[in-house]
């Protein structure tokens, strides 16, 4: 996988809240994650699965930055498109 | 009334060992050895070098018990040997509350890795468990080894409430014996959390230090750069007595406990709100059970887990709980130099806390260079100080939200 | 002294979610007990199991599935049916009133191997962030506070099957000490690869491949128990309290509680022949079953003829179910008392399993009907007890003495005693 999609975003956002609840249709992209009912933990949880599945590996201050999804959107296309 | 203690510590084996630790400032916070830990965020920790055969264990319990096991009845022996208790006890009033938050999880992982072939198969092979194996998930398995070596016949179980663990464990001690169930409790709490999986938990949510470049100063509380606690690993153990029983036997009362409370933040697993409000409410409960006010509390063992977010919460609680004494009393961070071992250093620090009460020294919050400017109370940083000190106030926070406060006195320091 | 009542339950069991398809499919002597599904079983010895038909989903909203283990998700489904049950709403109640006390053996065994085999094949930074909540004892109490807003004493207590007796007293205890309501019962999921090895390990599960003669507690074929997923949750009130708010009756009072721990042997001389986490019995170590249950009955202030049915621990191996029959008969007096385990139709589910007695025991109570004992057929030598088999039996009960023993010694007994009022609401006494 080299692309990281907005579909794919919202697959591992659906499951780190077990497939259902979050509010991401519409311009989701750029609310602030606690507004989507996104916690800390979820946040965490999400940067992991990001490593996991594109084999990265995400600083802490990086994360610390990740606020809205377009944030972790932007960020993992910047990452994959240094590794080409 | 605790009359018997017993500790496995991170730098000192016995009362003795651990006392002179914390009274020099001394960590014993460093590189990991208990496993290879370069693959892993935070490679620091507190461990206790522990030789279980020169403990006392024999071959048969060293093979059966689990790291937290072993520390948990070295500790028990200990404070059964410090207790003076005598072989005409009546042990059906004899019962054992035992905190730990995860168990024996050291040899679980290490069994799992045997059965699973290092992660390999799902379907883990079980003929190459061990025959004790279940009881490395049992967690009531560490109850069963402390009441075999105190003999109880009373209730024995285990106490379970994250990083409050410890002190849960002996408040429900106290309890029992407040409600007649039991003269004499050996109450605590052990966890032996260096291992893997629960190094790797911690990288996950990026809780512990990566400040791995200095171990000796990993543990900062309240410090302006503080980011992350270092876990540590041990035990402490105490026999508590209800007080004519104690009195009747002419046992030496090390210190009283006068107050125990635990609420819950009903907020978030991991996060805290910075107000502190229901850490502050079991503060005040506590108080309110041993019947002192906020300017009697001469020193406060504090949580101080050394995160960025816990150390702001414990100081809002403070304030909101004690009001304007709590910028009178001296309150330090003993995970600064013994790392967090998780449920059980909730007891740990109760039997830092009855030693302060015997001894008349305060152990300084080490590292403690530069204070966070919004942490801004009295924290005792670097050195240790002389100070009598009659009613200590103790108090752990953790993962699930629970909130724990105890108050513990010199003997007969409160009238009834 | 402030009397602790019942005010709601709420079950998932291997027979039946939801309380009232629980009650059903027991008095119906339907067990849950069948082939493990949770994942092939069939290297293994043991194939049968009790696993409950939960769907999470009706009950708990995403954000706390993702994060807990199954047996987190048990007691939270039955809590959620506890709250109603009782008509609580615990946004309307002051947040310090309400507590939580809930027993677990096994932790969250499932979510733990999965994370446990990421980490070992493929390493750390593949570990999910859930893990460090997710498997944990105390998860359960801690996701419980905070989805119901409850700011009282929080803890968890372990002491294998024995662990939701303590739970129950001890939330008695922190009843009379001032916290009028809590939440309190226990769950265990014991069922994963590993965590089946590690219970098969004991020696003590049956590897009988026909559940109708795997598991015979008191049968001349006892040979072993199975292990279940499941629990119970019960809403304990100051009954005072309970009026005051308005709560619909009550199931019935909590009266009695004790709990003991057999030591091992001799007086002298530290235990080290321990094996299997469970000192050998007869060969010095001390029963003290009864001795739990004496002083139950002393705390509830009933002697033993007061007492109208006895729901059994029912290990299901020889010695302990010796030992636990001696009990019974030298305390009630040869068949003495009728005597019941409904846990042959769910397994034994560790800290759920007393939990689930007590709320089994409280609607034999509502309904003056005992649950039957399946499967088992004929008493083993030295056993005569008045066993409940394969029928349910009417019968008056106005105090009901259940038993629990965890392995390494810990026994638990509480007794509980029919409402002096009945139920308000009509429609929980239909069946």
């Amino acid at each position: 996988m080299t692309t990281f999609t907005i579909v794919k975003l919202k697959e591992i956002m659906l499951s780190t809240a077990d497939g259902a609840g979050l509010e991401l249709e519409g311009d989701f992209l750029d609310k602030p994650f606690p507004d989507l009912d996104f916690d800390s933990l979820a946040v965490l949880e999400l940067a992991t699965r990001v490593q996991q599945d594109y084999d990265l590996t995400i600083p802490d201050e990086a994360v610390a930055e990740l606020t809205t999804p377009r944030d972790v959107l932007d960020y993992v296309t910047r990452r994959l498109g240094e590794s080409v | 009334m605790i009359t018997g203690l017993g500790v496995v510590a991170p730098g000192g084996i016995g009362a003795k060992a651990f006392w002179e630790m914390l009274t020099a400032g001394r960590t014993a916070t460093r590189p990991i050895t208990l496993f290879d830990a370069a693959p892993f965020r935070c490679r620091i920790a507190a461990e206790v070098d522990f030789d279980p055969a020169r403990e006392g264990l024999s071959p048969k319990e060293i093979r059966r018990m689990d790291r937290a096991g072993q520390f948990a009845v070295v500790a028990t022996r200990e404070a059964l040997a410090d207790s003076g208790l005598g072989a005409d006890l009546d042990r059906s009033r004899l019962g054992v509350s035992l905190g730990s938050a995860i168990g024996n999880s050291s040899r679980m992982e290490e069994e799992y890795v045997a059965i699973s072939d290092g992660g390999r198969d799902w379907l883990v092979d079980h003929r190459f468990t061990v025959p004790y194996s279940y009881s490395y998930i049992a967690l009531n398995s560490l109850a069963t080894e402390v009441a075999w070596a105190a003999r109880c016949e009373g209730p024995a179980v285990v106490v379970s409430a994250g990083c409050t663990s410890g002190l849960d464990a002996v408040g429900h001690a106290v309890q029992l014996i407040e409600d007649g169930t039991a003269d004499v409790m050996v109450t605590g709490a052990t966890d032996a959390p260096l291992t893997p999986i629960t190094m790797a938990c911690f990288d996950a949510l990026k809780a512990t230090t990566p400040r791995n470049d200095d171990p000796a100063s990993g543990c900062r509380p309240f410090h302006r750069d503080r980011d992350g606690i270092v876990l540590g690993e041990g035990a402490a153990i105490f026999v508590v007595e209800e007080l004519e029983h104690a009195r009747r036997r002419g046992a030496n009362i090390r210190a009283e406990v006068l107050g125990y409370a635990n609420r819950a933040n009903a907020y978030h697993m991991t996060g805290l709100r910075p107000d502190g409000l229901e850490l502050a409410e079991s503060i005040r409960a506590a108080l309110d059970q041993a019947r002192v006010g906020p300017s009697d509390i001469g020193y406060v063992n504090a949580h101080g887990s050394g995160t960025r977010q816990n150390d702001l919460h414990e100081t809002a609680a403070v304030k909101r709980a004690l009001g304007p004494a709590a910028y009178e009393v001296p309150m330090s961070s003993i995970k600064s130099m013994v790392g967090h071992s998780l449920g059980a250093i909730g007891a740990i620090e109760i039997a830092a806390c009855v030693l302060v009460i015997q001894e008349g020294v305060i152990p300084p919050t080490a590292n403690l260079t530069e204070q966070d400017p919004l942490c801004d109370l009295d924290y005792v940083p670097l050195v240790a100080r002389k100070q009598r000190t009659d009613t200590v106030l103790t108090i752990g926070s953790g993962f699930g939200g629970f909130q724990t406060a105890m108050v513990l006195a010199a003997p007969g320091q409160v009238t009834p | 002294m402030t009397t602790t009542v019942v005010t709601g339950v709420g079950v998932a069991a291997p027979n039946g979610v939801g309380t009232e398809e629980y009650w059903r499919a027991t008095l119906a002597g339907q067990s849950g007990i069948g082939p493990i599904r949770l994942f092939d079983a069939s290297p293994y010895p043991v194939k049968l199991a009790g696993e409950t038909g939960l769907d999470a989903t009706a009950y708990i909203p995403g954000k706390f599935r993702a994060q807990t283990d199954h047996m987190t998700h048990l007691a939270m489904s039955a809590a959620v049916m506890a709250l109603a049950d009782a008509e609580v709403d615990p946004a309307e109640m002051p947040e310090f009133d309400m507590g939580v006390t809930v027993a677990n053996s096994s932790g969250g065994i499932m979510f733990g191997q999965r994370e446990l085999q990421r980490l070992w094949s493929q390493g750390p930074t593949h570990v999910s962030a859930y893990m460090s909540v997710a498997w944990f004892y105390a998860a359960t109490a801690g996701q419980l506070s905070i989805r119901h807003g409850m700011k009282g004493p929080a803890l968890v207590l372990a002491s294998e099957q024995a662990g939701g007796l303590d739970a129950v007293g001890h939330a008695r205890r922190q009843i009379r000490r001032g916290t009028p309501l809590m939440v309190t019962g226990g769950s265990d999921a014991s069922l994963s690869p590993g965590g089946l090895a590690f219970q098969i390990a004991t020696g003590m599960l049956s590897t009988h491949d026909d559940p109708a003669r795997a598991y015979l507690p008191f049968d001349r074929d006892a040979g072993g128990y199975l292990p279940g997923n499941g629990g119970a949750i019960l809403i304990l009130e100051d009954a005072a309290a309970a009026q005051t708010r308005g709560a619909p009756g009550c199931y019935g009072k909590i009266a009695g509680y004790a709990a003991t721990f057999d030591p091992p042997g001799d007086d002298e001389g530290p235990a080290t022949d321990v094996r299997a986490y469970d000192p050998p019995r007869g060969s010095g170590r001390v029963p003290r079953l009864r001795r739990a249950a004496e002083l139950a009955l002393a705390d509830a202030g009933i002697s033993p003829a007061e007492v109208d049915v006895v729901f059994a621990d029912a290990w299901g191996l020889p010695g302990p179910d010796l030992e636990e029959a001696i009990a019974i008969t030298e305390l009630f007096g040869p068949r003495g008392v009728p005597v019941t385990a409904p846990k042959t139709m769910t397994g034994r589910l560790y800290a759920g399993g007393g939990a689930l007695d007590l709320v089994t025991a409280l609607l034999a109570i509502r309904d003056q009907i005992i649950p039957p004992t399946v499967n088992v057929t004929r008493q083993a030598p030295g056993i005569d007890l008045d066993l409940v088999l394969a029928e349910p039996r009417p019968h008056t009960i106005r105090h009901a003495l259940v038993l629990a023993r965890g392995l390494g010694g810990h026994n638990s007994a509480v007794v509980l005693t029919a409402p002096t009022t009945p139920l308000r609401n009509p429609q929980r006494s239909e069946r």
